[in-house]
């Protein structure tokens, strides 16, 4: 299994490690509870640096990665800030989703470390008759910290032109201070930084962390932190088989005549009869929640779980659904029984705080 | 190192089990069994007064990471549930030999609990599982 720069650091702080896509990786450091009230509480600090960084440079990056993704990276007016974007195939389906962020010179992007090797793949053989260099930065760690106390935390032990930088950046923003590259985004709902730096200097920023009482937290309570923010898990809510639409993508999707690589793919699905959603549900009883649960509404089976769990926050089972169209109450059936659920608007949880309410519309 | 109780009889799925002295049995889940579990988030308990076969699954306990059954080691009809894993279900985690018991069961057949596992022979089982 493929490690990480921080390997011997997660297991002196008692890592529980799995295997996670070929990485070892921690999966809680005794409890995945704890974990995940205290980056909604306090903060916490997640080794990220399985993702893959990969920079796209040179005189065709724009008109590239606008042919390559789904959401337009025109509207990144300027260097610094970063978008959210889907890279489809060509009969519309999700190849992976990722975080670009405009440089200076070029693009940055960071993807899913699951889908490394296709990713590459996939963006040298589209950059063919572009002018790009694709790069990838396989020196860099990435440390993200989370959590309303992230930003004080981390500014009281940085040094003072990288406290500069991380001052001046707004949400869904990163800039350069040297060769560490500090960006105002993450997967947890809540106030915090990601941190790109060279794998030497990774030990040196954690430990530092550690020493300030940031807790190292798992991809357990990372699971929990995305799912009540309501963000999507590549594999579990979006795959090659199932267009942005029904995984509740559509928001990033940007039709501006460009054509985008799937574009064609998606609008006619548009035109076409109405496409699954994915949704979220909130359990009204007690219970949990899990991935390929079956869906009712009334006595017809109208979709699954996608990705489940119980929420720490709410105290609550919740999941995404990718439901067809229905009527009348819905319910999942757990071990044979059905259960009456909710489907409730995304995200569940923001800053720490419920922020949900009933979909009161049936698609 | 995961403790093993030396009173108690147990399960290869890694339920307890402790004859009281009024001829009932306690059963629970193991220190070893609530680790592997991590976080116990919700416990489905039985109904009082149902009758139940040895190997029967009639609980279920669901952590942050899965749902487990929790089987009846002994025929029986059970008598009492700890109530308190509904409301907190972390008790399973921070007590799991003693405020963490599930149910306890009235024997109806013959006593089999010399059929269950000894605690060395639950030990030796935890040590190899651990060592996977």
């Amino acid at each position: 299994m493929k490690q990480t720069r921080l390997a011997p650091n997660h297991l002196a702080a008692g890592g529980k490690m799995v295997d996670f896509s070929g990485w070892e990786m921690p999966l809680h450091y005794g409890s995945q509870m704890d974990e995940h009230h205290a980056v909604r509480q306090s903060v916490g600090m997640f080794d990220v640096s399985h993702m893959s960084v990969v920079d796209v440079q040179g005189r065709d990056s724009a008109p590239y990665l606008q042919k390559l993704l789904a959401n337009d990276v025109a509207r990144l007016k300027a260097p610094g800030r970063a978008l959210y974007s889907a890279m489809l195939n060509p009969t519309g389906g999700v190849k992976d989703d990722l975080i670009v962020y405009r440089l200076a010179l070029g693009y940055r992007l960071v993807v899913n470390c699951g889908t490394r090797d296709k990713d590459l793949a996939w963006m040298r053989v589209c950059s063919s008759g572009f002018e790009v260099e694709i790069l990838e930065r396989s020196e860099l760690a990435l440390i993200a910290v989370q959590g309303p106390e992230s930003l004080n935390l981390l500014d009281a032990i940085l040094e003072p032109h990288q406290q500069s930088l991380l001052a001046g950046l707004a949400p869904f923003e990163g800039g350069f201070a040297g060769d560490w590259f500090l960006a105002r985004t993450g997967y947890t709902g809540e106030l915090g930084v990601e941190v790109m730096l060279p794998n030497a200097a990774a030990e040196g920023l954690w430990t530092a962390l550690m020493a300030a009482g940031v807790r190292p937290i798992g991809l357990g309570a990372r699971d929990t932190l995305r799912l009540e923010a309501g963000m999507n898990l590549y594999g579990q809510d979006m795959d090659e088989s199932h267009s942005p639409l029904s995984s509740n993508l559509e928001w990033t999707l940007k039709h501006n005549g460009r054509d985008f690589i799937g574009e064609a793919a998606v609008l006619e699905m548009k035109a076409s009869e109405a496409s699954s959603a994915l949704i979220g549900l909130v359990m009204l009883g007690r219970g949990v929640l899990r991935a390929h649960y079956p869906v009712y509404a009334q006595d017809i089976l109208v979709g699954e779980i996608t990705s489940g769990a119980f929420s720490p926050t709410l105290q609550a089972g919740i999941g995404f659904a990718r439901v067809k169209p229905w009527e009348g109450p819905l319910s999942v059936e757990i071990r044979g029984k059905r259960q009456a659920v909710e489907p409730v608007s995304l995200p569940f949880v923001r800053r720490g705080q419920k922020v949900y309410e009933k979909v009161i519309a049936e698609t | 190192m995961a403790e093993v109780r030396e009173d108690l009889r147990y399960q290869s799925s890694h339920e307890w089990v402790r004859l009281e002295e009024d001829g009932t049995v306690t059963v629970g889940i193991s220190d070893h069994a609530q680790d592997a579990l991590g976080d116990v988030v919700f416990v489905e308990l039985p109904e009082v007064g149902q009758s139940v076969n040895a190997g029967d699954d009639i609980a279920v306990v669901e952590s942050v990471k899965a749902a487990s059954d929790i089987y009846a080691p002994i025929a029986g009809q059970v008598i009492a549930c700890n109530d308190r894993l509904e409301s907190e279900p972390e008790t399973v985690n921070e007590s799991p030999f003693d405020d963490g018991w599930f149910f306890k069961l009235e024997v109806t057949g013959p006593n089999a609990l010399a059929s269950l596992l000894t605690a060395e022979a639950y030990a030796d089982l935890c040590a190899s599982e651990e060592a996977d």
